[in-house]
C-alpha cells in the first residue's frame, strides 16, 4: 500500500535524514520524503501499514522534534 | 508566515535586544555599579543565549542521545560552549543569535519560494457540480467525480477532471497548463482538460477520468517528483556535505589540542620560548577550533543548489514546459544535438494546397476549379486537400465580395450566383483512376487530367520538366491542354523557424531532422528553417540508429561526453527515441498521457519556441547554482585557513556561515521570484 501525506518538516538536510531511518524499518517498502513540497510518501506491507506509519512517524520525532505528519 | 515562525522571530529578537544592550554596557562600561570583572557578565550573557539558542541546545543532546550526532545543533553548541570557555562571552552569544536568526531566514525564504511555485502551479480545481439524473446538482469535491457523470462547469470555474464537452460552447483558459495566454475554443464533442479556466459560457461536461487520473493530478505529481531527479550539481552538495562536516569537526579537534600540545613540547625542549607559547596559549587555539566548527555547516549548499533547481522546474512549468527532473534541467543547459521528428514537431502535420501555380493565359480560379471538378466526390487525400483548398478560395472571394463597396456595385444575383457555385460545383460523369498516377475525369463533357506528369504524357499531353521538390506536384490538363500545377505540402509551423535560430544563438550547434517522409520533402523543410542536417525515409527503429549515431559522435574515448542530445518527438510513436536520446522532449502532449509517460521533458502545447526558452531557464538555473557553490565554497575556505592563523575571528565565522547562506538562498530565489527574466 502506498499513501501520501501533507507532512511538516524543516529542514533539508532533516528531511534527508529521516527519509534514511525510515527507510531502514522493517517493512518499509519505500519511501519519500519531499522537503520542498512538504509531502511525505509511503510505502508499506499492507496488513501492518499503520502499525509501521506510526514507527516511522515516531523515528522522525526523534530526528528532528518538529517533524509531523497531517491526517494521521 | 506562519505563527511558529513569528513567535521565533520574536523570541529573537527579545535576545537580540538584550544582547546589544549587555554588548554596550560591558564595552563602555556605562553603569559603574556593575563589576569590572567580566566573568560578572557571564550569567548575563547566558540569559540571550539560552532566549534564543536553548532550542539548538535541546536539540544537541537529543543528537547525542539518538547517536547522530554531526548535526548543526552539535556544531554550534560546542563552537558556543567553546567560546565561553575561551572567555568570549559576547561572540558566544552573537554565533547563537546570528545562527538562529539565518535558520530564520531560511525557513522564511523556503516558505516563501514553496509559496510561489504553489501559485505558479495553481491549477487544482476546488470543486465539481454534478448533475444527477433526477436534474439535482451536487457541488462535491474533485476528488468525489466518477467517471461518466455530467459535470456543469460555470463561467469563471476550473474545469474539474478531463471530459468531453456534451453541451454548451465556451472559450476556455489554458494558460495556467500550457503557458498559451490566447484562449481555446470548446464546443459539443470536443475534449477538454481539467484545469482549464471556463470563459463566459456555461458547459456541461461529461467525465472521462477520475480526478487522480486527469491531467492536473499528473502535472502536480510530476512537478512536485522532479526535485527527486537531483542534479550532478545536487549530488555533488550531497556528498560534498556528508564528508565537509566531519572533516572540519576533526580538524578543529586537532586545531584545538596539537598546536597546543607541540608549543607546550617545544618549551620543554627548548625548541619554543616561553614567551611565545605565552603568546599563544591553550585558550586562543581552542577560541580558533571554535571558529572552524561555525563554518563547518554546509547549510548554504544545502538548502540553496536544491532551491536554485526547485525554482528553474517552476518557472519552466510557468511556461507550460513540465521537466520531470533537475537533471533534465541540467543536461538541457549543456545540449550541443537538438533531433527533431518533421511531422507535428517542426511540421503543422496537416498538408494543405501550398502553392497554384497557372500556365500562361490561365488564371489561378479556373486551374484550381477544373482541378476542384475533376477530384469532386473523390476520397483520395490528395483530392481532399484539392477540394478544401476550392472552397477556402470560394469562401475568401466571397468574403471579399462581401465588402461595402462591392455590395454597393455588384447586384444581387451576381453574390448569389458565386455562392451557388461554391456549393454545387459540378460531379464528374466519369472517372478513371489511374493508381500512383492520378486520375482522369469527363465533367461537363471535357476530358480533365490530374496527377503526375507521367500520366499527362501518356495522354499524349506536354508538359514543362519538373524539379524534384518538397511538395507533392499534381499537375492539371483539360481537354488536352495543360493548364498548370498545384502543390501540396505539409505546412511548416510559423514558430518553427524563429526557434531553430534561437536555439542557434544559444550554441546548439546541430540541429537534426528525422523522418519517414521521402528525402525531398525533408530536403526542403531543412532548407526552409534552416537545419544542419536532415534525414528522410526512415522507419521508426531507424530513427533510434540515427539517434544513436549521433551519440556517440559526442562521446570521447570511453565514457566521457562533451555535450547532449535532445530529441524532440510528438510522444505518439517514438516512445524508443525519446527514451533514447538524454532528453526525451514531448511536444503538443496536453491531455496525452503516454507522452506525458514517456518523455523526460513535456511541452503542453506544440509551440517550437518553447525549446529556446527551457535552454535559457535551464543554463540560467545552472548558472545559479555554480554560483552558490563557488560563492559559499570560496567563503567557507578562506574563513577556514584565515581562521586557523588567527586572521579571522568568529564574527567572520558567523558571516561565513549565516551570512553566506541568506546571500545564496537570495541569489536562488531569483529564478521564482523574477521569472519574466528569463
Amino acid at each position: 500500500m502506498k499513501k501520501k501525506f501533507e507532512c511538516e518538516i524543516d529542514c533539508a538536510n532533516c528531511a534527508a535524514k529521516i527519509q534514511e531511518a525510515i527507510g531502514k524499518i522493517p517493512g518499509v517498502q519505500s519511501v519519500k520524503l519531499n522537503f520542498m513540497m512538504q509531502k511525505f510518501t509511503l510505502e508499506a506491507e499492507d496488513d501492518r501499514f499503520e502499525e509501521i506509519l506510526q514507527e516511522a512517524i515516531r523515528i522522525g520525532k526523534t530526528i528532528e522534534p518538529d517533524f509531523a505528519v497531517k491526517g494521521v | 508566515m506562519s505563527e511558529k515562525l513569528i513567535r521565533e522571530r520574536n523570541k529573537l529578537l527579545l535576545s537580540v535586544i538584550l544582547f546589544l544592550i549587555l554588548l554596550i554596557v560591558e564595552k563602555t562600561g556605562i553603569l559603574p555599579f556593575l563589576p569590572e570583572h567580566s566573568l560578572w557578565y557571564l550569567p548575563l550573557y547566558l540569559i540571550p543565549y539560552f532566549l534564543s539558542g536553548l532550542s539548538v541546545v535541546k536539540e544537541c543532546f537529543l543528537g547525542i542521545k539518538n547517536r547522530r550526532p554531526f548535526d548543526e545543533a552539535l556544531l554550534m553548541t560546542v563552537a558556543t560552549l567553546g567560546a565561553f570557555l575561551s572567555g568570549e562571552f559576547a561572540e558566544a552569544v552573537a554565533v547563537m543569535v546570528f545562527y538562529q536568526m539565518g535558520e530564520l531566514f531560511q525557513s522564511y525564504a523556503v516558505g516563501k519560494s514553496r509559496k510561489s511555485i504553489k501559485e505558479l502551479m495553481d491549477i487544482v480545481p476546488e470543486l465539481a457540480h454534478i448533475e444527477r439524473e433526477d436534474g439535482t446538482v451536487d457541488t462535491v469535491d474533485p476528488d468525489e467525480v466518477e467517471v461518466g457523470d455530467m459535470l456543469l462547469v460555470k463561467p469563471g470555474e476550473r474545469v474539474p477532471v478531463d471530459g468531453i464537452v456534451r453541451q454548451g460552447e465556451s472559450m476556455v483558459n489554458t494558460a495556467a497548463l500550457t503557458g498559451e495566454s490566447v484562449p481555446r475554443e470548446v464546443f459539443p464533442g470536443e475534449k477538454i482538460i481539467s484545469g482549464c479556466i471556463n470563459g463566459e459560457g456555461m458547459l456541461r461536461v461529461e467525465a472521462l477520468k477520475a480526478f487522480e487520473d486527469s491531467t492536473v493530478s499528473k502535472i502536480l505529481e510530476l512537478v512536485e517528483e522532479a526535485s527527486e531527479k537531483k542534479s550532478k550539481a545536487e549530488n555533488f552538495i550531497t556528498k560534498f556535505a556528508r564528508i565537509y562536516t566531519p572533516i572540519v569537526v576533526y580538524s578543529a579537534l586537532a586545531l584545538a589540542i596539537l598546536p597546543s600540545l607541540g608549543l607546550f613540547l617545544g618549551t620543554k625542549i627548548g625548541l619554543v620560548s616561553p614567551e611565545f607559547f605565552a603568546a599563544h596559549p591553550p585558550l586562543t587555539w581552542l577560541y580558533r577550533a571554535c571558529t572552524f566548527l561555525v563554518v563547518s555547516c554546509p547549510c548554504a549548499l544545502v538548502i540553496s543548489v536544491p532551491l536554485s533547481f526547485f525554482g528553474g522546474i517552476g518557472a519552466a512549468s510557468r511556461e507550460g514546459v513540465l521537466v520531470k527532473g533537475s537533471n533534465y534541467l541540467e543536461l538541457v543547459s549543456k545540449l550541443k544535438v537538438v533531433v527533431s521528428d518533421k511531422t507535428g514537431t517542426l511540421t503543422k502535420g496537416n498538408f494543405a494546397v501550398q502553392e497554384i501555380e497557372p500556365w500562361e493565359g490561365i488564371s489561378k480560379e479556373d486551374l484550381l476549379r477544373t482541378a476542384a471538378m475533376a477530384e469532386n466526390g473523390s476520397t483520395h487525400p490528395i483530392g481532399l486537400f484539392i477540394l478544401s483548398a476550392y472552397k477556402k478560395w470560394m469562401e475568401d472571394s466571397s468574403k471579399a465580395n462581401a465588402s461595402p463597396e462591392d455590395v454597393v456595385v455588384e447586384s444581387d444575383p451576381m453574390k448569389h450566383s458565386s455562392g451557388k457555385e461554391s456549393n454545387s460545383l459540378p460531379f464528374p460523369e466519369n472517372t478513371e483512376n489511374r493508381s500512383g498516377a492520378g486520375l482522369i475525369s469527363i465533367v461537363e463533357g471535357c476530358k480533365i487530367l490530374v496527377g503526375k506528369a507521367k500520366l499527362l504524357e501518356e495522354e499524349g499531353i506536354s508538359v514543362p520538366q519538373q524539379e524534384k521538390g518538397a511538395a507533392t506536384i499534381c499537375l492539371v490538363a483539360k481537354d488536352g491542354q495543360y493548364l498548370g500545377r498545384i502543390l501540396i505540402a505539409d505546412e511548416v509551423k510559423e514558430s518553427s523557424k524563429e526557434a531553430v535560430s534561437k536555439m542557434k544563438q544559444q550554441g546548439i550547434e546541430n540541429v537534426v531532422m528525422l523522418t519517414g517522409d521521402s528525402t525531398p520533402v525533408a530536403e526542403a523543410v531543412g532548407r526552409e528553417l534552416n537545419l544542419d542536417s536532415v534525414y528522410g525515409e526512415l522507419l521508426p527503429a531507424q530513427k533510434v540508429e540515427k539517434v544513436e549515431e549521433i551519440l556517440s559522435s559526442l562521446t570521447e574515448e570511453g565514457e566521457k561526453r562533451n555535450g547532449y542530445l535532445a530529441f524532440i518527438g510528438d510522444g505518439i510513436n517514438d516512445a524508443p527515441v525519446l527514451s533514447r536520446a538524454d532528453v526525451g522532449i514531448a511536444m503538443g502532449a496536453m491531455g496525452s498521457d503516454a507522452a506525458i509517460e514517456a518523455a523526460d521533458v513535456v511541452i503542453m502545447d506544440d509551440d517550437l519556441s518553447r525549446i529556446p526558452t527551457l535552454i535559457a531557464i535551464g543554463k540560467k538555473t545552472m548558472r545559479i547554482a555554480m554560483q552558490n557553490i563557488v560563492f559559499a565554497l570560496t567563503v567557507k575556505f578562506l574563513v577556514l585557513i584565515l581562521s586557523a592563523v588567527g586572521l579571522a575571528n568568529m564574527w567572520a565565522a558567523v558571516f561565513g556561515d549565516v551570512g553566506v547562506t541568506v546571500i545564496c538562498i537570495i541569489n536562488a530565489m531569483r529564478l521564482i521570484q523574477n521569472p519574466k527574466s528569463i
